[in-house]
């Protein structure tokens, strides 16, 4: 009875507007449904039975692209009930705490983000245990590199939102590193030697520490900096990168196998 | 007893240095490593010295913090992939010795799958797994939440992040600018840079371990040793001031340290010479600058004499140097940290009047 209703409910105009083919049982339909679907289209439509194994990839780049996925799921809801400001921020973390009855979207995007940080250093761990990142993926290599970076910048810009103690250390002695950075930080070395006269050229005031923070200190401006770029400005340049690393997955011949 | 010895073990100069010995041992012996027996027997043993180790109240209060959690999450996999891998590249090993093609280049393993359903569905049980996972952890850790940021008072020890926590545990050896910007930029520069010096054909799409040697081992050091080992030291046994503690070590902020560490210049104008540090910064420094510059380029003689002859011819020159220059960069970090621990040695070159210091 249930295979009769489902060839009905495959039979219908709302389903056939949907999904333009039969049902993935034939080679093809399978073929259809990887290159008539915008998301499956990722996919090669044919691989290597090599490229498929868990044991080979450990699902590892598969499960941060997933992690992503659901960290801007739970970041934009958890953005409704934010506003980065000093007097706000932290009252509505424990409003989220106190009066979201078994919530757990922040604790889902807490610990979704330290995941994304181990699953991308263990993708690429893998890449390069399986000698992956050889020609012709050199460049995918470099993507995927630049990628790490942002992801452990996300999760740093993260860190400081919640506006209390743990956040604000935490982004002092993260962003104290910044200061320090020769010739652009106002205790760098060489900053010193950037002098016309008595006019000092780089300053706490103006050097790529006060930069980031948008003050001499991690105050409201650097809530607002950080908040801005955790959840609009790293995201976008993240997103664009994961479309090339992929893109450059399947052009530069899918996952690596032996030559 | 036992953990007092633990204790005193777990110093950075002791448990460091065992963990170079046994990274060593275990390489060379990657017939013994790489088999499932010894994969087995490192899960029991860990598991068990784990558990012992979380039936102590102060150790247990550290790893329990919410977020350490990830940094367990973090280790379980770290050792699991580096035993993994291994023993992939030494089952690869044994066939391709014994003539036959690596694990993934079988006939059978070159056939090409439908993605529907071969790949599609181990994405949607991956995905379900993860999500299983992460809600069972966000059910059982709530998220920290602390004090309201308090911009006067600050909370003795400030950590960073813990993926960042390398980075700070290398603050102790080096000045920020190295530490906090150019060491990780030469960690960023280093890994573009990598297929670009490793011109090995071998090993391309499969794990194997003999036929990448040398690049398998220098990236299993930096990985292992500086990265995941130090984030170790930096979230367990850091406590306030940044002073040591044994991980049975109760974290008390009276705790004193004497600590003596003087400049080479120090030590060599004034120890050595007997003689007070020269008015001119550049003659005060010119031991410094001369191991500086020693290391960076006065080596380069030797490293070619010992390895450069086979490797410059293969690779060419840009290549080669390029590589010299990363490597010395990386090795810079474990020297000066034996410098540190056997000579007190603060600074290599020391000229506060233009913060650089080295």
């Amino acid at each position: 009875m249930s295979e009769g209703f489902a060839k009905k409910v495959a039979n219908t105009q709302v389903w056939k507007a949907i999904f333009r083919h039969g049902p993935p049982n034939n080679a093809r339909n399978r073929a259809a449904v990887i290159a008539g679907n915008v998301f499956l289209h990722l996919h090669p439509i044919k691989l290597k039975k090599s490229g498929v194994q868990l044991g080979y990839t450990w699902c590892m780049g598969g499960l941060t692209f997933f992690v992503f996925l659901a960290l801007t799921v739970t970041g934009v809801l958890l953005m409704f009930y934010y506003r980065p400001t000093a007097e706000y921020a932290f009252t509505d973390i424990i409003g989220l705490r106190e009066h979201v009855p078994l919530g757990i979207m922040r604790e889902l995007h807490r610990w979704g983000a330290h995941l994304m940080v181990i699953t991308v250093w263990i993708h690429m761990f893998r890449v390069f245990m399986t000698g992956s990142y050889k020609p012709p993926r050199e460049f995918n290599w470099g993507v995927g590199v630049i990628l790490l970076v942002l992801t452990m910048l996300l999760s740093f810009t993260g860190y400081l939102l919640p506006w209390d103690q743990l956040a604000i250390w935490a982004i002092t002695v993260g962003s104290n590193m910044a200061k320090a950075t020769p010739f652009a930080g106002a205790g760098g070395p060489g900053a010193a030697l950037a002098k016309i006269g008595d006019f000092v050229m780089v300053s706490d005031k103006n050097d790529v520490r006060f930069q980031l923070l948008g003050g001499r200190f991690v105050g409201e401006a650097a809530l607002l900096r950080f908040y801005i770029l955790h959840c609009v400005f790293i995201p976008l340049v993240v997103a664009v990168l994961i479309a090339v690393h992929f893109w450059r997955v399947r052009k530069d011949g899918g996952i690596s196998a032996p030559l | 007893m036992i953990k007092e010895a633990i204790n005193y073990l777990s110093s950075p100069v002791y448990s460091f240095t065992a963990f170079i010995v046994l990274f060593v041992i275990a390489l060379r012996r990657i017939d013994i490593v790489g088999t499932k027996k010894f994969g087995l027997g490192l899960l029991i043993g860990t598991l068990v010295i784990f558990g012992w180790m979380i039936s102590d109240p102060v150790f247990f209060t550290v790893i329990s913090l919410p977020d350490n959690i990830p940094i367990i999450i973090l280790n379980g996999l770290v050792f699991w992939s580096t035993w993994y891998s291994l023993y992939k590249g030494h089952q690869n090993d044994l066939r391709i010795a014994a003539g036959e093609p690596p694990i993934e280049g079988t006939p059978e393993n070159r056939e090409k799958v439908w993605a529907w359903p071969n790949l599609v569905y181990i994405e949607l049980l991956c995905g379900i797994l993860c999500t299983i996972f992460l809600i069972a952890w966000a059910i059982f850790f709530k998220a920290p939440l602390e004090e309201p940021a308090n911009p006067t008072w600050a909370p003795n020890p400030a950590k960073a992040p813990w993926y960042f926590l390398g980075l700070q545990e290398m603050l102790v050896y080096f000045d920020p600018w190295m530490a906090g910007v150019v060491l990780p930029g030469l960690i960023l520069v280093g890994l573009i840079a990598i297929p670009f010096i490793d011109v090995n054909p071998k090993g391309n799409g499969y794990y194997t371990f003999k036929e990448r040697k040398f690049a398998i081992t220098g990236f299993l050091f930096g990985w292992l040793a500086l990265w995941i080992f130090l984030i170790q030291v930096g979230t367990f046994l850091r406590g306030p001031n940044w002073t040591f503690y044994g991980p049975f070590e109760y974290w008390d902020a009276h705790k004193v340290v004497a600590e003596n560490n003087i400049n080479l210049s120090e030590i060599m104008w004034i120890k050595l010479f007997n003689v007070g540090l020269p008015k001119n910064i550049f003659v005060r420094e010119i031991f410094g600058l001369l191991a500086t510059f020693g290391y960076m380029f006065g080596l380069l003689p030797l490293i070619y004499k010992k390895w450069g002859k086979s490797y410059m011819p293969r690779m060419g020159a840009i290549r080669y140097y390029i590589m010299i220059f990363l490597i010395l960069g990386m090795m810079s970090l474990p020297i000066k940290m034996y410098l540190r621990w056997f000579f007190n040695l603060k600074y290599v070159l020391a000229m506060p009047e233009f913060e650089l210091n080295l």
